[in-house]
């Protein structure tokens, strides 16, 4: 079962939106995610899928499109990185208010200045609080399956919010790679039709979308985003015991990598947990009880379950792909160590910003923070909190 | 993982680097390996150097990060082997597949510090005598398998003539000659 293939990141993202044959895309082409729109505009040229495809002028036109579309009934996909996204933040927040599950693949890179075309995840942090449920993705296989279970997740009716899926700019967006690929017709069957409740094409309830909201009710509407987005966490589940139905291929809020017996874990997401595992497998056998936490599900944060999965750990290490420049740790580490503190778990944390602006994360790096980690395992001191991996210090 | 094999690429912008580093992973691919094929992405100008890479496994891959110790190093140009520190980190037990026609006394010297085996080719001739052109990517991804031995040549003549007619599907006329450049590269690579 299943198509074995070789594919980059991209080429993935493009397959599975082919596949999903969405009502609506509309994009605007940015590096690393460029050739996301560039495949699926030819697809659409071909008449493989019957998309309408909208060539925007802009990010901004980009998402506003998939809000109309969307609102009136369609299933609406767009594709873009940094940049574009930053220049979408205002209809980002608007898409998810709406409730409409559009879905994104956002192929991470640094959002600039000065201009940076390489992958952090400086991005998708910045709209971490923007009411869209957000995937991440280790390689090109996950980048796929977690699109092809986008929909199934976002439009739940106890869900019905927006979602991006991440995967790393060129790292894993340009890199050839061996992936298994769904028929056609399984996708279909799985991810099915799109049935909106209400939508504006709907001449028999005629209805407004996105109307003025004041002080008597933005807070409750607010707050039933809130409850979709806890809500989203049985939906994702749900969704992804279906998905292993189909492949056998397991989902979680993340994956726990030899972590029946680990003293040490890197907590991280995206690419680099595939540099943690193949480090945490050599250091095994150096005796050193290496483990490794890949979040998948960043947003909503599984913060009880990340707490029990940490609890009975030596010493964590979360490693951000971005920095909040906040004087405080990355955005993963606030969460992780905020899961741990309010669930009464209490393991040295630290946390290291590393690969900023597409710096190589090497087998090498990884080593120096389970080595850092043994360090505070034994001593039990942990005096800076807040460091950085990779980074030049002159 | 023991069986991983790990190559990095030198050449300049417009050689096709890239393109080998692609052609391998997948001809890797077809006799059922698990591949990698990456550049090193940074502004694309003709003549300027340019890295690429390759993983290729009988098990899934997930380092994802550049490649630091190859076991094999090809350089598609040798006016590098002055500027770019092409040996830096390759193994001693592998090697460095480069197209010149330089002699063992200067590769040697401009090798300095290396210790491991050395193989030249001239992709040059190759590519001119088989396609009338110089494209010396076809001639280096022949040298590469062969002195890596990632698969038995007849699978990998075979493989090629697939992705070829898929790569060339606008230009078949070039299939035959690249075909020979393949095979013609086996012959003249040797190890000095």
């Amino acid at each position: 079962m299943g198509i074995r293939e070789r594919l980059s990141g991209n080429e993935a993202a493009a397959t599975a939106m082919k596949q999903i044959n969405p009502d609506v895309v509309a994009a605007f082409p940015i590096t690393p995610s460029t050739e996301i729109p560039q495949y699926f505009s030819s697809f659409v040229s071909n008449g493989t899928v019957d998309t309408e495809f909208v060539a925007v002028e802009s990010e901004h036109s980009a998402m506003s499109a998939c809000i109309g579309a969307e609102a009136a009934g369609a299933r609406a996909m767009t594709a873009t990185s940094a940049n574009g996204l930053s220049l979408m933040w205002e209809m980002i927040y608007i898409a998810s208010s709406l409730r409409l599950p559009i879905v994104m693949s956002l192929v991470n890179r640094a959002v600039s200045g000065p201009l940076n075309i390489h992958n952090d995840h400086s991005d998708a942090m910045g709209v971490r609080d923007s009411g869209w449920i957000q995937l991440f993705s280790e390689n090109n296989q996950e980048a796929y399956d977690n699109l092809l279970m986008a929909h199934r997740i976002a439009e739940h009716k106890d869900v019905l919010l927006p979602l991006m899926v991440c995967q790393d700019g060129f790292i894993t967006s340009h890199s050839i790679e061996n992936i298994e690929l769904l028929e056609d017709e399984k996708v279909k069957d799985f991810i099915g039709t799109y049935k909106p409740e209400h939508y504006l094409l709907n001449n028999k309830e005629p209805i407004a979308i996105g109307p003025l909201d004041l002080q008597s009710y933005l807070f409750e509407h607010k707050r039933a985003q809130s409850e979709a987005m806890k809500n989203a966490k049985k939906v994702i589940i749900d969704v992804a015991n279906d998905f292993e139905k189909m492949t056998g291929r397991h989902y979680g809020f993340f994956e726990e990598y030899r972590m029946d017996d680990s003293q040490l874990v890197i907590v991280c997401m995206n690419s680099t947990a595939g540099t943690a595992k193949y480090t945490a497998d050599r250091l095994r056998e150096e005796g050193i009880k290496a483990g490794v936490l890949k979040i998948r599900v960043f947003r909503p944060f599984p913060s009880e379950e990340i707490a029990k999965a940490l609890a009975g750990q030596k010493a964590v290490a979360v490693l951000d792909k971005s920095d909040s420049l906040n004087a405080a740790g990355g955005a993963l580490f606030e969460d992780v160590t905020s899961a741990m503190f309010v669930n009464g778990i209490s393991v040295p944390t630290v946390n290291y910003i590393y690969g900023i602006g597409g710096r190589d994360t090497t087998e090498a790096d990884i080593r120096s923070v389970y080595k850092d980690l043994v360090e505070i395992a034994e001593s039990g001191k942990l005096e800076n909190p807040y460091r950085y991996l990779g980074v030049r210090s002159k | 993982m023991s069986d991983l094999i790990e190559i990095r690429w030198h050449g300049r912008g417009g050689q096709g680097a890239k393109t080998a580093s692609l052609l391998l992973a997948d001809a890797a691919f077809n006799t059922g390996k698990y591949i990698q094929g990456f550049p090193e992405y940074g502004p694309e100008r003709m003549g300027a150097p340019i890295t690429a890479y390759n993983r290729i496994s009988s098990s899934p891959i997930t380092i994802h990060s550049n490649i630091y110790n190859p076991d094999y190093v090809v350089v598609v140009d040798d006016t590098l082997l002055e500027s770019v520190p092409v040996t830096d980190g390759l193994k001693e037990e592998g090697a460095i597949i480069i197209n010149t026609t330089k002699d063992a006394n200067y590769l040697r010297s401009v090798l300095k510090g290396y210790n491991g085996a050395i193989y030249s080719i001239d992709a040059r001739k190759v590519s001119m005598e088989t396609l009338g052109k110089y494209f010396p990517n076809t001639p280096m991804l022949a040298a590469v398998v062969k002195v890596s031995k990632i698969m038995p040549e007849e699978d990998f003549i075979k493989d090629m003539i697939g992705s070829f007619r898929h790569k060339f599907a606008k230009k078949p006329e070039v299939i035959e000659g690249n075909m020979k450049a393949l095979e013609m590269a086996m012959k003249e690579v040797r190890k000095i």
